[in-house]
């Protein structure tokens, strides 16, 4: 690695601590300065003046706002969320962390299969230009990308769970102790896990193929053009080979950040389709905490996906600048 | 949503002779004439649109009943769960004692499902006309300022746009719901306060090429005031970029209202085919499979999608020529 891309890599790095600096400062400012009470919700009418203030007092809302200020920067830093509202003694990291996984297999799975399929659906696009398959196969990805995911996901539970009784319709695993898993591990090796996971993945898929089959039919179509692949069509290669080792290796490139990128916003994306599910991940939480004003918890899982997306805004810069150094600071503009 | 204009990116074409000085509003409304004309499907994203604006319009007089009001039959009963008329079998309803006139049933508690239907598509309209709108203007303005005075303006809009990057969209508005009453007007603040960051950054782009150009010299030496090069100079010829960006908004506000409904972040006073959506899932239509319910609202939503994203695409095959011959 040169002197150059390391500079890149801490200026990038720096840009996107401030960028995070930003986002917090915004989400405090939002939370203390709401016209309601952040814990009007949690204190009774029944209260007495010092029981009120006793409560203001241990959640800190007494002090002064530059000081919560302070308090809240530092908190954050060390990763102390604090505690939840509505779950009695549990801590919004307790919650948080039991979620996140949950929300990650959802989206690295339905990216998998959605950039597997965008991208090969796109090399046949791209091979079959003009032809009746390219037609059919460009308006339906129009039209998934035009229907609402949750309407995708109710239709497909209303054929799937109830009509054709297929695949579990919520959650992810039955309400019986026994399935509740000790570990990570064992919830990733239990067949009724992945039962659950089926249809909000093949969801999530069904809308984010879109992007990599698009971007990865125009790439092809460009890199068509380009003298390199003419020449080894001129050099009696086959037009498979052309295809797959000439043309589509250099039209991943941009479909390669692509997905750097979407983990991010779909992590951020995957709100609704948690919902639909009953998947118990980050966006189905802070759904429920804003509905039971639990405002550390709302607070604790928005600053989680903002963190993460701003951490895949950051690795999908550098990767991009490492894999094609031409294009260097303008990557992001171009996917994002 | 955002992404499918960046798709396909490239500079612009009809460079120069665009950017003629004094013709560039005719130009302009060539520009929108030539994009229609041209572009069939961007002409049918336009009648769809026009129908559900009429049907918005007219929604009180075509409505045959009251979206919101629970509808009772000549016995004083509520009339739930009512299938549509060509789905009952004949004599099956009016042995209840009313005669089914719903053509797309009733709810649970006995609402007119079609006329909720009808109802839904101002909200629609509202949120994806006005989101886009100010998604265009600010993502204009910021693109135009940025590019135009370089400099500290440009650093500090730009960062603006990397934070508005950083914040993840849906639950923006599901926290901004959480502090404001629940209106359909959140959806579009939260758009116009973070959706701009796209139109913003290619325009600007757009901008550093275009005040290079003769005419913005020559504007300049013949005493134009910055302000006037901007808006009476610059501003024409990224107008049509502005225009792809909207009609891609329209699209993403459509979507973005009718999700924050299906959470339960809408007014339950105003109807909303998301809040249509939400009704459904939740009084278990799913299990019944009252698929006259829960279909009609869906495709309403991806019909009016799909116009933006008709439009947005005649604009690109005008704004980028290189694509035609693909």
């Amino acid at each position: 690695m040169n002197r150059g891309i390391a500079y890149y890599i801490l200026g990038r790095f720096l840009q996107s601590l401030m960028v995070l600096w930003i986002i917090v400062t915004l989400l405090f400012l939002l939370f203390r300065l709401a016209p309601s009470n952040p814990l009007a919700s949690y204190i009774d009418t029944t209260f007495t003046k010092e029981q009120e203030a006793a409560l203001l007092a241990r959640f800190g809302l007494d002090k002064p706002l530059g000081e919560q200020y302070i308090i809240y920067l530092l908190n954050l830093a060390r990763f102390e969320l604090g505690d939840t509202f509505s779950y009695s003694g549990k801590s919004v990291l307790d919650i948080l962390s039991a979620d996140l996984p949950n929300t990650i297999y959802l989206t690295l799975s339905s990216l998998l299969v959605a950039y597997a399929v965008g991208v090969l659906g796109g090399i046949a696009m791209a091979a079959l230009r003009g032809s009746l398959f390219e037609r059919v196969g460009t308006t339906f990805t129009l039209m998934t990308r035009a229907a609402p995911t949750f309407w995708v996901g109710m239709l497909l539970l209303s054929f799937f769970a109830f009509q054709w009784k297929l695949l579990p319709s919520a959650g992810i695993g039955p309400a019986v102790v026994r399935y509740r898993w000790e570990t990570e591990w064992d919830k990733l090796m239990s067949p009724v896990f992945w039962r659950h996971m089926i249809l909000p993945t093949f969801t999530l898929a069904l809308y984010l193929h879109g992007l990599p089959l698009l971007l990865m039919r125009s790439n092809m179509l460009e890199v068509l053009d380009q003298d390199y692949v003419t020449m080894s069509r001129l050099a009696g290669y086959s037009e498979w080979r052309v295809m797959i080792h000439t043309a589509a290796r250099n039209a991943m490139l941009p479909v390669l950040t692509a997905l750097t990128l979407g983990i991010g916003y779909s992590i951020g994306g995957n709100v609704v389709i948690e919902n639909v599910f009953s998947w118990p991940g980050l966006g189905r939480t802070l759904v429920r905490a804003v509905q039971q004003a639990d405002y550390p918890l709302a607070q604790g899982a928005f600053f989680l996906i903002a963190l993460i997306i701003v951490f895949m805004n950051f690795i999908a810069d550098i990767l991009y600048s490492l894999l094609d150094p031409r294009v260097g600071a303008s990557a992001q503009a171009q996917v994002s | 949503m955002q992404q499918e204009a960046m798709v396909r990116e490239g500079p612009p074409g009809k460079t120069t002779a665009q950017f003629r000085q004094g013709s560039a509003l005719r130009q302009l409304w060539e520009t929108n004439l030539e994009v229609f004309q041209r572009d069939k499907m961007a002409l049918f994203g336009l009648c769809i649109f026009a129908v559900f604006a009429l049907v918005a319009l007219l929604a009180p007089l075509i409505a045959p009943n009251d979206p919101l009001t629970p509808l009772k039959n000549a016995d004083g009963d509520w009339i739930k769960d009512a299938l549509p008329y060509w789905l009952a079998e004949p004599g099956e309803d009016e042995a209840e004692g009313y005669t089914n006139e719903f053509f797309l049933g009733t709810t649970n508690i006995g609402r007119d499902i079609f006329s909720q239907l009808i109802h839904g598509s101002r909200s629609a309209l509202l949120v994806g006309f006005s989101a886009a709108a100010a998604v265009a203007v600010i993502g204009t303005i910021v693109g135009l300022l940025a590019g135009y005075y370089g400099g500290w303006v440009d650093t500090v809009l730009m960062r603006a746009a990397d934070v508005a990057f950083g914040i993840p969209f849906i639950p923006f508005i599901i926290v901004i719901a959480a502090f404001f009453d629940p209106s359909i007007w959140n959806v579009v603040l939260a758009m116009a306060v973070l959706l701009w960051r796209d139109t913003g950054r290619v325009i600007r782009s757009q901008v550093l090429v275009i005040k290079e150009q003769a005419f913005v010299s020559a504007a300049r030496v013949s005493g134009a005031s910055d302000l006037r090069i901007i808006f009476v100079y610059i501003a024409p010829s990224i107008l049509p970029l502005s225009f792809l960006y909207g009609s891609f908004a329209i699209a993403w506000a459509i979507l973005t209202e009718a999700s924050v409904s299906f959470l339960g972040f809408s007014d339950p006073n105003t109807i909303s085919w998301g809040f249509m959506l939400q009704d459904a899932f939740l009084s278990l239509a799913l299990t019944r499979g009252a698929f006259y319910w829960i279909i009609p609202p869906g495709l309403c939503i991806m019909l009016t999608v799909m116009a933006g994203f008709f439009i947005g695409r005649g604009y690109e095959e005008v704004l980028f020529p290189r694509l035609r011959r693909m």
